[in-house]
This record gives structure tokens, C-alpha cells and sequence, in this order.
């Protein structure tokens, strides 16, 4: 043995815990480890640089700027004005307004979103001719860029030449007609349909991977049970599919809270603020009007709300999952 | 096996109503199937074809095909400057944030999954919360640091920030692949001599690439997509990606509808092209989360 591994250390230290009484160490047990903290150290140090510098450090800045009154130019911020912005921005009716829009976009995402990719997944789950081919096409939207995606529906929901109002005029409904992006009423359906166009791939693509976790044979003992193929999915298939839902919930919340470039794109946020988001009213005080403090506040908050629902959500409705995984992880290691 | 025969059986019984409502299920699963294909695939097909329309065309002739086709749209971007431009430009910095963040992940998941030390967990799940902040929660001090920093209007000030963003997942995925390699292999490994460095170099990652693979196309598919960091970093038209490129081309051209078609559909080629090579390393990539909790 030329080069002592520290295969041979770790048993020992994974098997007691590290605060643990430390057993008699020989002098190149010691010197062994040590060269392993080197190489643990040397290994790590990119990763917690970067992670530190351009993920951390990022948060820490937006929530010390976000007490000032700050226009970001010469020097540090110095205008101090304790939670002056915070109470602004609640006080204010556009990022109140950002609030309750994004919670609709949530509900609509959950209500009708999700379940429409489910029962699709559930379809395409079955022997049918075109399986691969259909899979494919639904997937594709998601590959393409929300800016790309944006001002392709721009086009097709534009008042006069656009394709939508041309097709309801061919078939006779022309009283349905609209101009879709820019009316107050119109404007969050049609920002929905385009999140359900470029996302519902995506979580079709979930569940479907999920459904095939789930073994055949349960299905079929619910059939010689009698259970019919309502049943067999009611009581079988959903509540396996639980962890993938769940998942699936979670990636459309925090998608919603952060939703940017689309808004961007379709409208800005507008007619008169009537599909803005948090993001972009975040991005209008920051870049646009120089408002750098009250821009933190509200980046402060979309991390609130982010982390609060992320541990909320981690706490009380992953935990079975992640729990699971974990004894799994233990048991293996 | 009695039990599976009976089943079966007691289907065959009434073959008559069963085949009337399979056949009945089989059409309406296919016409569910094909009214969504049609949703998604109309607004492409409307994008390319309206490309080789001129914009009166477009709103005389909506629906049928171009007469006569107008190729000269898709030919003038194409011989453009600017298009080939951003395309050089998006595939560099996707490519770049691609080595850094699975270089970089891949060392910190060796360590993370095959060595013992204190605090490891705690270190993993600080990397792992990092999968829950939002991008756009960052952007703005991510500005102000990078001003600061001077890496504005520098491909580095997007590369940088969407590798670090980048590190969770593929973390997690590659910690998850590791440790999936059996130990004896390292043991032997080490029996012939290797250093752990050289375990890692010569021996895990070749035997990792699918994982690899995997966590390469996530990062590509990210960093091709991304529109806000590159909107707030590059102020200059010459760094601009294609996202960028595409906002900026419809501004410009905002009433010239068919040019923006074309515009946009020869964006999408690229995206589409790597979709369909990448498929199976972009779903099982997307997927490997989700399912395994």
C-alpha cells in the first residue's frame, strides 16, 4: 500500500458520531486526514467562492441597500431610512396588485394548469399509435426561450393581423374578438395561456416520468380487485404520484413569484400595470427610474416570500418525501 | 398467476361492449391528443409560414399558404450580421457557463459524496437551498456588484453569476451519480497506486459522463434561455445573445410583422436542433429531481 486511502478512515469516522469520543488516533491516521481536509478544502473552495460571492453575497447586498434611499450612483448608499421602503411598497397598489396577480397566476397554475398536464401525462401513459411523436411536440415549447415564446404570441394576439382574432372572425365569432394584450380584462388570461403553452410540457414530462416509478403490477392487482380505470387512478396512481406532484406544485409557485421575462415581452407589465409582476415592477424601480433602495426592498421581499414558502412547503408537505429519501440515503451509505 | 388468468377472463366475457368502448376510448384519447397538439403546434407553424408571407399577406391571406413565397425575410436576417452574431455570442456563454459549473460542481460532489468531514451536511444544505432562490431576487445587487466589479458589458458578468446559479442542481445530481460508484473500485484504485485526485480524474469522471452529459445540456439549456441577466449586463448590441437579439430586432421592426416571424423562427432553430439531439440528457435531467424527492 504506497498511498494510504482514506477509504480506510471513513468507516470509522461515519460510524460514530463527530462529536463523538475520538478513538485512539495513530500519528498517520492523523496525517492521512489532514491530506484529506486539504483535498476536501481544495476541492470545495471554487464552488463556495462562486456560490458565496454571486449567490450569498447578492442577498446580503439587495437587504442592506434595501434600508436606504439610494439612486445607486457614487458610493455607498449613506441615506438611511430604516423600513421606509418596505412600508412604501406595501402601501403601494401596484405591488399590492403584484401580490394578488401572482397569487392568481398560482391558483390558475394549480386549478388548471397542472391538472390539464396530468390527465395528458395519464394519456400518453397508454398504448397509443404517435406516443413518442406527441411527447416530443408538448415537450417543445419548454426548449424554446421565454423571449422567443413572447413575441411569437406578441404576433398571434396582436388586434389586427394577429392569428387568434383571425380565426375567431373565420369561424363567426367575431364578437369575441379582443386585443387580448392590451385591455385590462384580457390581459392575464392571455398571459396564462401563453405560461400554459411554454409549461405545461414540463410538468407533462414530470409526471409522466413519475407515473413510470409506479409498478404495473399495482394497477392491475386494483383490477382483478374490480377497481375500473377511474378507480385505478383515483386510488392507485395519484397518490403515488404524490411526491411528483408536490414537486410539480412547488416549481410553479416559485416560477410564478419570479415570473419576468414573458411579462417583460408581452406587455411590461402593462396596460396600466394590469399584468404586472413583482419581478417586473422590481426591474422598473431598479433600472428604469433609479430607485436602487426601494428596488432592493422589493427583491428583499420576493426573497421572503420565496424562502418562507420554500421552508413552509419543505416542512409541511415534503417532509414525507424528503424523509424517505434521506433514511434511504442513510440506510445505503 | 390464478388470480391474473381469472381477471383476464371475466374481461373477455363481454367482448362485444368492450371493443365498442375501447374503440370509442381510443378515438376520443386521440382527438384530446391531437386538439392540444394542434394548440401547441400552430403558433410554430403560423411563425414559419407567415415568415415567407409579406406582412399584407398576412393579414389578407392569414391561414392558407404563402402566394407568392417570400423567402427574401428569412434570407435578409440570414445574411445579416447581427443574427450570426448573437448566435456566436449565446453559444459561447452557454458553453463557458457549462464547463464552470460542472468542473466546479463535479469537484465539490467528489468531496460531498465520497469524503467524510465535518459540518459536509450542513455545507450540502446550504447548496441545496440555493436551488430555491429565484434568479430575479439577485439580479439587481448582482448588478451593482458586478458595476462595482467591472465586469459590465463583459461576458463574464453573465457566465460567472449562471454558473454559480447553476451549482445546486448539479451538485445535487452529480453527488447523487457518485455515489452510486461502488467503493471497491476506488479501494482497488487505491491498491494500484492512485492518489485520490487521480481516482477522480482518471477514473470518476469517465465513468460519469452520462451524468455529466446531463448536467452539461441543463446548464446549456439555461444559459441559451436566460434573458434578464444578459438584459441588465449587456448595454452593447455586440455581446448581445439571442434573446437579446430577438427583443431588440422587435423593437425595432415592431410593425413589420412578417421579418419578426422570420426573425424568431431562426432563433428557435438552434434551441430545437439541440432539443432533438439532447432529448433523452435534457428530460432525464429535468426528471431526475422530481422523482427521487
Amino acid at each position: 500500500m504506497t498511498r494510504p486511502a482514506l477509504t480506510d478512515v471513513r468507516p470509522e469516522i461515519l460510524t460514530r458520531s463527530p462529536r463523538g469520543g475520538r478513538p485512539p488516533v495513530t500519528p498517520s491516521a492523523r496525517g492521512r486526514r489532514a491530506r484529506g481536509l486539504v483535498t476536501v478544502t481544495l476541492f470545495l473552495l471554487p464552488a463556495l467562492v462562486l456560490f458565496g460571492l454571486l449567490v450569498l453575497a447578492p442577498i446580503a447586498v439587495a437587504m442592506y441597500t434595501s434600508v436606504f434611499k439610494w439612486n445607486g450612483l457614487g458610493g455607498l448608499p449613506s441615506d438611511f431610512i430604516g423600513l421606509d421602503n418596505f412600508t412604501r411598497a406595501f402601501g403601494d397598489e401596484v405591488f399590492v396588485g403584484d401580490l394578488r396577480r401572482g397569487l392568481v397566476l398560482i391558483v390558475l397554475s394549480i386549478l388548471i394548469q397542472l391538472p390539464l398536464s396530468l390527465a395528458i401525462a395519464m394519456l400518453l401513459n397508454q398504448k397509443m399509435r404517435g406516443r413518442a411523436f406527441y411527447r416530443l411536440l408538448f415537450f417543445a415549447p419548454y426548449v424554446l426561450s421565454e423571449v422567443i415564446t413572447g413575441v411569437l404570441f406578441t404576433m398571434i394576439l396582436s388586434p389586427d393581423t394577429g392569428l387568434a382574432n383571425q380565426i375567431l372572425g373565420a369561424v363567426g365569432l367575431d364578437s369575441l374578438r379582443s386585443s387580448w394584450l392590451a385591455e385590462p380584462s384580457t390581459v392575464m388570461m392571455s398571459l396564462f395561456l401563453v405560461m400554459t403553452w411554454k409549461y405545461f410540457g414540463f410538468h407533462m414530462i414530470l409526471y409522466l416520468a413519475g407515473r413510470q416509478g409506479i409498478p404495473r403490477e399495482l394497477g392491475e392487482a386494483a383490477a382483478i380487485d374490480g377497481a375500473g380505470s377511474w378507480d385505478q387512478f383515483r386510488y392507485v396512481t395519484l397518490p403515488l404520484l404524490g411526491p411528483t406532484i408536490r414537486i410539480s406544485v412547488f416549481l410553479s409557485v416559485i416560477g410564478a413569484i419570479q415570473l419576468f421575462d414573458l411579462v417583460w415581452v408581452l406587455t411590461s407589465g402593462g396596460p396600466i400595470h394590469s399584468s404586472e409582476t413583482m419581478a417586473v415592477t422590481m426591474f422598473q424601480f431598479g433600472f428604469k427610474r433609479t430607485q436602487i433602495g426601494y428596488a432592493s426592498a422589493i427583491s428583499v421581499v420576493m426573497f421572503g416570500i420565496s424562502l418562507v414558502f420554500a421552508l413552509a412547503y419543505q416542512r409541511f408537505v415534503l417532509r414525507r418525501d424528503t424523509e424517505g429519501a434521506i433514511t434511504s440515503m442513510r440506510g445505503k451509505r | 398467476m390464478t388470480a391474473a388468468t381469472t381477471g383476464r377472463r371475466t374481461s373477455r366475457a363481454r367482448p362485444v361492449a368492450r371493443g365498442r368502448l375501447s374503440w370509442l376510448r381510443t378515438m376520443s384519447l386521440h382527438t384530446v391528443v391531437i386538439v392540444l397538439g394542434a394548440f401547441v403546434i400552430v403558433p410554430l407553424l403560423f411563425g414559419l409560414i407567415g415568415g415567407f408571407k409579406d406582412t399584407a399577406q398576412l393579414s389578407t391571406n392569414p391561414f392558407g399558404l404563402p402566394s407568392p413565397w417570400v423567402p427574401g425575410n428569412y434570407t435578409e436576417v440570414l445574411t445579416s450580421g447581427p443574427y450570426w452574431r448573437q448566435l456566436f455570442n449565446s453559444t459561447f456563454i452557454a458553453l463557458a457557463t457549462a464547463l464552470i459549473v460542472v468542473g466546479v460542481s463535479a469537484m465539490a460532489a467528489f468531496v460531498f459524496a465520497r469524503f467524510a468531514f465535518r459540518g459536509r451536511e450542513t455545507l450540502f444544505t446550504l447548496f441545496t437551498i440555493g436551488l430555491m432562490f429565484p434568479f430575479a431576487v439577485a439580479i439587481l445587487p448582482l448588478f451593482i456588484l458586478l458595476r462595482t466589479i467591472g465586469l459590465l458589458d463583459n461576458p463574464f458578468g453573465v457566465i460567472l453569476p449562471q454558473a454559480a446559479f447553476g451549482l445546486p442542481v448539479t451538485i445535487i445530481v452529480l453527488r447523487a451519480f457518485f455515489r452510486t460508484i461502488p467503493r471497491e473500485l476506488e479501494e482497488a484504485a487505491t491498491i494500484d497506486g492512485c492518489t485520490s485526485l487521480g481516482f477522480f480524474w482518471r477514473i470518476l469522471l469517465p465513468m460519469a459522463r452520462p451524468a455529466l452529459a446531463t448536467v452539461s445540456v441543463l446548464a446549456i439549456v439555461a444559459s441559451w434561455n436566460n434573458f434578464f441577466l444578459p438584459l441588465v449586463i449587456f448595454n452593447d448590441p455586440n455581446w448581445s445573445t439571442i434573446p437579446l437579439g430577438v427583443q431588440q430586432f422587435y423593437g425595432q421592426y415592431s410593425s413589420d410583422t412578417a421579418r419578426i416571424l422570420a426573425y424568431v423562427v431562426l432563433s428557435m432553430v438552434p434551441a430545437l436542433a439541440f432539443y432533438a439531439v439532447a432529448e433523452r440528457q435534457l428530460i432525464g435531467g429535468l426528471t431526475a429531481g422530481a422523482t427521487k424527492g
